[in-house]
């Protein structure tokens, strides 16, 4: 592992096995008693939001508590930032108050590589701008393995569940949105990839980059075209917050030809799933019945995202502190 | 004792043959059940890697003998290691545990060297957090001595006496392909080596034939 998490498209795929491997075995403990694991007893995790966030927050920081590690949270709100103090002098004043791990959501894509340069202790992106969210694709991949390639028996035989393993070769895997402003299908292309997955694009043209040409994923522009061949379809959220401009007609247009209903579930292949990252908007990208269809993972891909967070941040800080890369 | 074969990477001695890894094995399956009364409750853990195959065939025996299946599983101790900063990050073994949980049951915890004691106490405390079993008992393949925490086995295949300098590794058929227990000199080749070939004392790949005949 490298010393931080920055970017999906940074993990080698030997890498991005090891975290998912590792989160396999990380996920049982949510099974035990006594959630909690010692490894990380006396490192302090900040978590430094300056963008609004729930879920990503809270899974960092149950992940953070469940390896026993201490956490502080810091939001830009009512904080010196809204007094106008630089990234740059809050991560200082972090790391003189003992911070072994940075979690940084920022609004500027980057942001986390330039705070990796100002602290010596790990940072990971928890999302910067329309850049990257690593974590997110790594929970996605781990959430696809388990759905699609869990029927691999225990070594012992007594376990009922069997450890998925490998990578997502030949799995087809359909992102449906805003990609253009989505640093989650960012990821998710870039790790998907990695792991030998098929990826295939649907937005209207207005959503996609101009770059979408060099991007190592198909293009289309008919979702129903693409449903029949998709083993995993993701639906990214119609960022309103992002919506300045006019990127479709209307919410209802864009519903018609870019939402899943119930029918359009059933054009896919019986074992697909249905992917959200969430926060969802009901009845615009998804509809109420699919999301609460047994095919949609998008309560399980929040259970998952403590276990992958575990295993990131046991990876970065569990082990000594060698410069460089080691295995 | 000096039974060297190509597959082996550098000067070692065998000090335990496949035959006799069997016979101990049967010996303490055996012992476990005479020391629990017929394993009416008992559960072997296997601390991975190679205790895991370990705990395996000691239940398989054991059940053999009493004509009932024993319960296995593995506990995996790596986020209990006292050593884990000194080391990168390792990979997690699996932690399987019988449905019915390790609850007043005996866990005989199964390992195949016995070193510093550190494991077994990263082991234990990894059950605490499992549940409470009503006595944890230790099995091993080799007791090498050189202890640095108050533990001892219950059940040992053979106590080896070693100098820390040397290394002990126990090869199992189900994870090495042969069953074996070497030991090696781990200064055999020190960095001024007067032997002749190039060979790394830590790889166990590729041939030796060179070092070994000069």
């Amino acid at each position: 592992m490298n010393r931080h998490l920055l970017a999906a498209a940074d993990l080698s795929r030997d890498e991005a096995l090891l975290i998912l491997d590792t989160a396999e075995e990380l996920a049982r403990i949510s099974d035990r008693p006594i959630k909690k694991l010692p490894t990380l007893r006396g490192r302090t995790v900040v978590n430094l939001f300056f963008e609004d966030s729930t879920r990503t927050r809270i899974s960092f920081e149950a992940a953070a508590k469940r390896l026993s590690a201490d956490v502080i949270n810091f939001s830009a709100k009512g904080s010196s930032v809204a007094k106008g103090e630089s990234l740059k002098d809050t991560a200082l004043t972090l790391e003189a108050m003992g911070a072994d791990a940075v979690v940084i959501r920022h609004m500027a894509s980057g942001a986390p590589r330039r705070l990796a340069g100002w602290i010596k202790g790990h940072v990971v992106n928890a999302g910067d701008g329309m850049h990257e969210h690593p974590t997110q694709a790594l929970l996605d991949a781990f959430t696809i393995r388990r759905r699609l390639r869990g029927e691999s028996t225990s070594h012992t035989g007594i376990s009922s569940h069997g450890s998925p393993t490998g990578g997502l070769d030949g799995i087809r895997v359909t992102l449906v949105g805003d990609v253009l402003h989505s640093r989650v299908a960012r990821s998710n292309i870039a790790l998907l990839n990695t792991l030998g997955a098929g990826v295939t694009v649907v937005a209207p043209p207005t959503l996609l980059p101009l770059a979408v040409d060099g991007w190592s994923c198909e293009v289309s522009y008919d979702l129903d075209a693409v449903l029949p061949k998709t083993d995993v379809i993701m639906m990214l959220r119609v960022q309103q917050e992002r919506m300045n401009a006019a990127y479709f007609p209307s919410v209802r247009e864009y519903s018609r030809r870019y939402g899943l209903d119930t029918a359009r579930m059933a054009a896919m292949p019986e074992h697909a799933i249905v992917m959200h990252p969430g926060p969802m908007n009901r009845g615009v990208e998804i509809a109420a019945e699919v999301a609460d269809s047994p095919r949609a993972t998008i309560v399980e891909q929040v259970a998952n995202g403590v276990s992958v967070r575990m295993a990131v941040l046991y990876l970065l800080l569990g082990g000594a502190e060698l410069g460089g890369t080691n295995e | 004792m000096h039974a060297r074969r190509g597959t082996d990477s550098f000067p070692d001695k065998r000090v335990f043959e496949p035959e006799e890894i069997r016979r101990a094995l049967t010996r303490i399956a055996h012992e476990i059940l005479e020391r629990t009364n017929g394993a009416g409750d008992i559960l072997l853990l296997g601390i991975p890697t190679r205790g895991v195959p370990l705990a395996r065939r000691l239940a398989e025996r054991a059940g053999e003998f009493e004509g009932r299946p024993i319960p296995w599983g593995s506990l995996d101790i790596t986020m209990y290691r006292d050593d884990l900063r000194l080391r990168p990050a390792r990979a997690l073994g699996p932690t399987e545990l019988p449905p019915a949980g390790i609850d007043g049951q005996t866990v005989v915890l199964v390992d195949d060297v016995l070193y510093s004691g550190r494991t077994v106490r990263a082991a234990l405390d990894a059950l605490t957090d499992l549940g409470r079993p009503r006595s944890v008992q230790l099995a091993v393949l080799v007791d090498r001595g050189h202890r640095e925490l108050p533990i001892r086995a219950d059940y040992v295949g053979k106590n080896l006496p070693t100098s820390q300098r040397e290394q002990v590794r126990v090869l199992l058929a189900e994870v090495d392909g042969e069953d074996a227990v070497l030991l090696d000199e781990r200064d055999a080749f020190p960095d001024n080596s007067k032997k002749p070939s190039g060979s790394e004392p830590g790889s166990n790949q590729g041939s030796e034939q060179k070092g070994a005949l000069a």
